[in-house]
């Protein structure tokens, strides 16, 4: 009989037990924004660069797409939705938009703008507003620089220079002399140049011709004559991949049969086609490699051709990790608290938080300017025309 | 500068004076017969370009897949005259289309319509096939001779000898036959020409002809030589081009070879024994003495400049 109580008792209690929980769930403490996160995603989708935005897109919907538009920020679960705005490529575009975001759609972080010439009006209406913005692309210091909300996920001009020449220094030992080839009329690639040659002096290359050229220049044999008859054993040239093909056909045309060595913007389209075998065997720093990828930067590659059937771009790998990071700093802030500025704040000091986060292009930790710390790739142009894995190039 | 430097330089200066040379005799017929700045001209060497591209992507295409086997030199020679072909329908059109309507308008606003028509090439262009880069086939394999250190290509030999072969016969062809006369005669003195018989408007439709056969010429061997096409490679060609036919004498199709040639060699000596940043500016500065001091050129004939003005 007391047996028979036991049971009783016990199964009432667990009766109220359930009746409590199943009670309890729809009493709990509402999630904020209705448990919606809002992401904007700012990019060039028309315009001059479109295969950018489009590279952009990519990146940030694998990136979603890989944690399932969902994250646990606290006790609550979130769903994801990214605002894909469209800045045209033109800067005053850029800060409507970014406006429009924060104002009106009330977005939390902004992932975005790609190009410089829209990141940096970008980045003065985020600041301003004091909502978090991360760039993947832009590479000009001006976009973080005095902007405590505003990160990117790739490295500064000047860094990629840097870590050049010392790459060239230590992987040439035999060579001394070094020339530089530029647009004196383009800022990038005269940004890089000069800073290019201050770091070859300091690590103790010898800059024996230092050419310039402008914009639309298409002949450049009087400048690559003279750097023949200067003794240069290399010359780095940190132009488009329009220009570079045409550099290294006439060089080899002149007899010039030593290395060349160039910065990113050697990848930026479609230097396979445009200089097929000329290219072979030069080598040149970047965000990250697609042949001999391992690891995250691999599954990513994969993952990304096997969506969208074509190759991702240093812009896709970045933008991939822009997004990633900025979840990981919404979740670092242990819950958000449905007041717009509060967790906008909370959200900007945790991702000058984020420390040896391994990305596809790297492992990065941010500095308090909102640059992150990480190295650039040294890769190879490849028999096959792909674009190769040499080495880390580090700080 | 060493002896082997100088050649190297030399060379380089010969090749890239054809390019302003070709180009710059289309702007200088059409002035000497029509009294008229062709400021399209730059786009028509662009378009020129474009359809050398194409019409060398179908010979090879066609040739390889086996339909006709051609020889890589018949590819380049099909190319050529396909291309001058195709250019002068463009440059005949711009005339018919931009020029003709305005024979009699004031000069001005026809030197304005070609800079539109030149801005309605360039973007119309970007709008059907867009502002990615394009690579011009390389028709014919490239080989380097070593003459003594100087390293000279088989195709910087053809173009410097076809251009000038080229400019001769142009020059043969307005001195000897009977087209060149009249577009001599219409640039001597425009008002007689119809009375004599002869139709102005052929006669404009072939010095357009002409000259934008030349830009043909010019583009395919300018993609051989820099194989990247973009919408607006034409303009600062073309403004050059321009600057050596005036330099070289409104007219003058010897002059318009001269001038093309000593902008070449200025643009390619200048930086070789100063900074190359200052290339544009000690070139010009150059050419702006020249002009000072020879205001019609150095083959300009000087009552042409003031006839229909």
């Amino acid at each position: 009989m007391a047996r028979k109580t036991f049971v009783l008792a016990l199964l009432v209690a667990l009766a109220f037990a359930a009746a409590l929980f199943a009670g309890c769930a729809p009493a709990a403490p509402k999630a904020p924004y209705d448990g919606v996160i809002k992401i904007g995603n700012v990019a060039p989708m028309t315009g001059d660069i479109p295969a950018v935005g489009e590279h952009g897109r990519y990146g940030v919907e694998l990136a979603m797409e890989d944690i399932g538009y969902e994250v646990k920020v606290g006790e609550h679960t979130y769903k994801i939705e990214i605002l894909l705005e469209d800045n045209e490529a033109k800067a005053e575009s850029s800060a409507a938009v970014g406006t429009k975001l924060i104002a009106e759609d009330e977005v939390l972080a902004i992932i975005g703008a790609y190009a410089s010439k829209q990141a940096i009006p970008l980045g003065e209406v985020a600041d301003r507003e004091k909502t978090p913005t991360i760039s993947p692309w832009s590479t000009n210091p001006r976009t973080t620089m005095d902007r405590p909300y505003v990160f990117r996920a790739c490295f500064l001009d000047p860094f990629q220079a840097t870590v050049g020449a010392k790459y060239v220094k230590e992987n040439w030992p035999e060579i001394t002399k070094v020339a530089v080839l530029y647009d004196v009329a383009s800022d990038y690639p005269k940004g890089l140049a000069e800073y290019f040659k201050a770091s070859a002096e300091e690590v103790g290359l010898e800059i024996v011709a230092f050419e310039t050229f402008t914009t639309k220049d298409r002949d450049f044999s009087s400048q690559l004559t003279k750097i023949m008859e200067s003794g240069a054993e290399l010359f780095y040239t940190p132009q488009y991949y329009d220009e570079v093909p045409l550099i290294v056909a006439q060089a080899k045309e002149l007899g010039w049969d030593k290395p060349i060595f160039g910065s990113d913007s050697w990848a930026g389209g479609d230097l396979a086609s445009l200089c097929g075998d000329d290219c072979v065997g030069l080598r040149f720093t970047t965000h990250y490699a697609m042949v001999g990828a391992t690891g995250k930067t691999k599954a990513f590659i994969d993952a990304y051709r096997a969506k969208y059937g074509s190759e991702p771009s240093d812009v896709g790998a970045l933008a991939y990790d822009a997004a990633q990071m900025l979840i990981k700093a919404i979740e670092n802030t242990g819950g958000l608290t449905g007041d717009l500025a509060e967790d906008r704040d909370n959200i900007k000091r945790e991702m000058a938080r984020i420390k040896d986060w391994p990305g596809t292009t790297g492992e990065m930790s941010f500095t308090p300017e909102g640059d992150p710390i990480k190295c650039a790739v040294v890769v190879e142009y490849n028999e096959d025309h792909l674009i190769e894995f040499v080495a880390w190039a580090c700080p | 500068m060493t002896l082997t430097g100088f050649f190297r330089y030399f060379v380089s200066a010969l090749q890239w004076g054809s390019f302003y040379a070709l180009i710059a005799i289309g702007y200088t017929m059409v002035y000497g017969v029509l009294m008229l700045f062709n400021f399209a001209h730059g786009d028509i060497f662009m378009a020129g370009s474009y359809i050398g591209l194409f019409v060398a992507g179908a010979l090879l295409a066609i040739s390889a897949g086996g339909l006709i086997p051609m020889a890589p030199w018949l590819i380049l020679i099909l190319t050529i005259v396909g291309t001058m072909l195709g250019t002068s329908i463009v440059g005949m059109l711009v005339e018919r289309i931009a020029y003709r309507p305005l024979r009699n308008a004031p000069r001005a606003s026809a030197a304005v319509t070609g800079l539109m028509i030149g801005l309605l090439m360039e973007t119309g262009n970007l709008r059907l096939l867009g502002a990615e880069r394009r690579k011009f086939p390389s028709l014919i394999e490239t080989t380097v001779y070593k003459v003594g250190g100087v390293s000279i290509t088989n195709t910087k030999i053809m173009i410097v000898g076809v251009s000038l072969a080229l400019m001769y016969i142009l020059h043969l062809l307005v001195r000897r036959t009977k087209w060149g006369m009249a577009m001599r005669a219409m640039a001597y003195d425009f008002p007689v020409v119809p009375l004599m018989g002869v139709s102005i408007d052929s006669i404009a439709s072939a010095t357009f002809v002409l000259g934008s056969s030349m830009a043909a010429i010019a583009g395919i061997f300018f993609c051989t030589a820099y194989p990247v096409l973009e919408p607006y490679m034409g303009i600062l060609i073309g403004w050059k081009a321009f600057i050596a036919a005036i330099v070289g004498g409104r007219g003058s199709i010897v002059g318009a070879m001269f001038g093309g040639y000593l902008l070449g060699f200025i643009e390619i000596f200048v930086p070789a024994i100063l900074p190359s940043t200052f290339r544009d500016l000690i070139a010009y500065t150059i050419i702006l003495i020249i002009l000072t001091f020879r205001p019609h050129g150095f083959f300009g004939e000087p009552y042409s400049a003031h006839m229909r003005l």
